[in-house]
């Protein structure tokens, strides 16, 4: 539920932070739910159609490679959903039940043949997109923070 | 009766077929796989096709995957793919990807013929 904080140092404003978990079945469509729910509370923030693009396409790419990659297809195993929306922030946290991945040796999609590959390009929109990304040492987990472009930083 | 929506409109031109792609947004499997069985009959064969993405406000990698599936083999039949209509945002995701390099993208329909004479 979100959680409605008056701000001391505006107390005409009304300040709305969401924190929410969610442990869902691997399944992309009920997970495509959660987004959905970002994104509206970020909305309602007044975050820019450009800021709400950026976070859709990487929760997009991270949900998709949690399910793909981690989970294997595997509707058994679950997919955690951890989010704090602030009018400063958009802090989320996606992790599978998969082996995990090494961050650091991805191929670039950009390189060489690389290029040609149907596919390798999820981790690359998501670093691209958000401002900051940062993987668990297992590699099955991901957290990523997109600042409110409105907010002076 | 099921209802089936239509993922593409397709004319006829001269020199082109000119796909038209009618969703918003493209993310599902099941959306992109449409999407492919749609337009992989239309390039079995020489062939110079133009795909629209006027209509499109978001996709994910999943396209990008397709749109190379696609460029393979019309270029296995030695013809031509033009992309068109893509929008600032989703032209972006071409740029950081550098897929803009591969791709001839141009601003319509009308432009991407005209480049193809």
């Amino acid at each position: 539920m979100p959680v409605l904080v008056f701000d001391d140092k505006y107390p005409m404003t009304l300040k709305a932070t969401t924190h929410e978990k969610f442990v869902l079945k691997g399944v992309i469509s009920e997970l495509r739910k959660v987004c959905s729910k970002v994104l509206c509370h970020a909305k309602l923030l007044g975050y820019s159609g450009d800021d709400l693009f950026a976070v859709h396409l990487a929760m997009e790419e991270a949900l998709v490679n949690a399910v793909k990659h981690g989970n294997k297809r595997d509707a058994d195993k679950s997919v955690t959903i951890e989010y704090d929306v602030t009018p400063e922030k958009i802090d989320l946290v996606i992790g599978d039940q998969g082996r995990g991945f090494d961050f650091g040796h991805l191929a670039d999609p950009r390189c060489g043949n690389n290029i040609y590959k149907t596919g390798g390009r999820g981790v690359l929109l998501i670093k691209s997109y958000m401002d900051e990304v940062e993987y668990n040492t297992a590699g099955n987990s991901v957290r990523m923070v997109k600042f409110n472009s409105k907010c002076a930083r | 009766m099921e209802d089936v929506k239509p993922r593409i409109g397709i004319y006829y031109a001269q020199n082109a077929t000119v796909v038209t792609l009618t969703d918003e947004k493209l993310l599902e499997d099941q959306d992109i796989k449409a999407l492919e069985d749609s337009i992989m009959p239309l390039i079995d064969s020489p062939v110079n096709l133009v795909i629209d993405f006027g209509s499109v406000k978001f996709l994910s990698s999943a396209v990008l995957g397709l749109l190379i599936r696609i460029s393979k083999r019309i270029h296995e039949h030695k013809g031509k793919l033009k992309l068109c209509g893509i929008g600032p945002r989703i032209f972006e995701i071409f740029k950081i990807t550098r897929l803009d390099e591969i791709f001839d993208i141009h601003d319509d329909a009308k432009k991407a013929m005209l480049s193809l004479k």
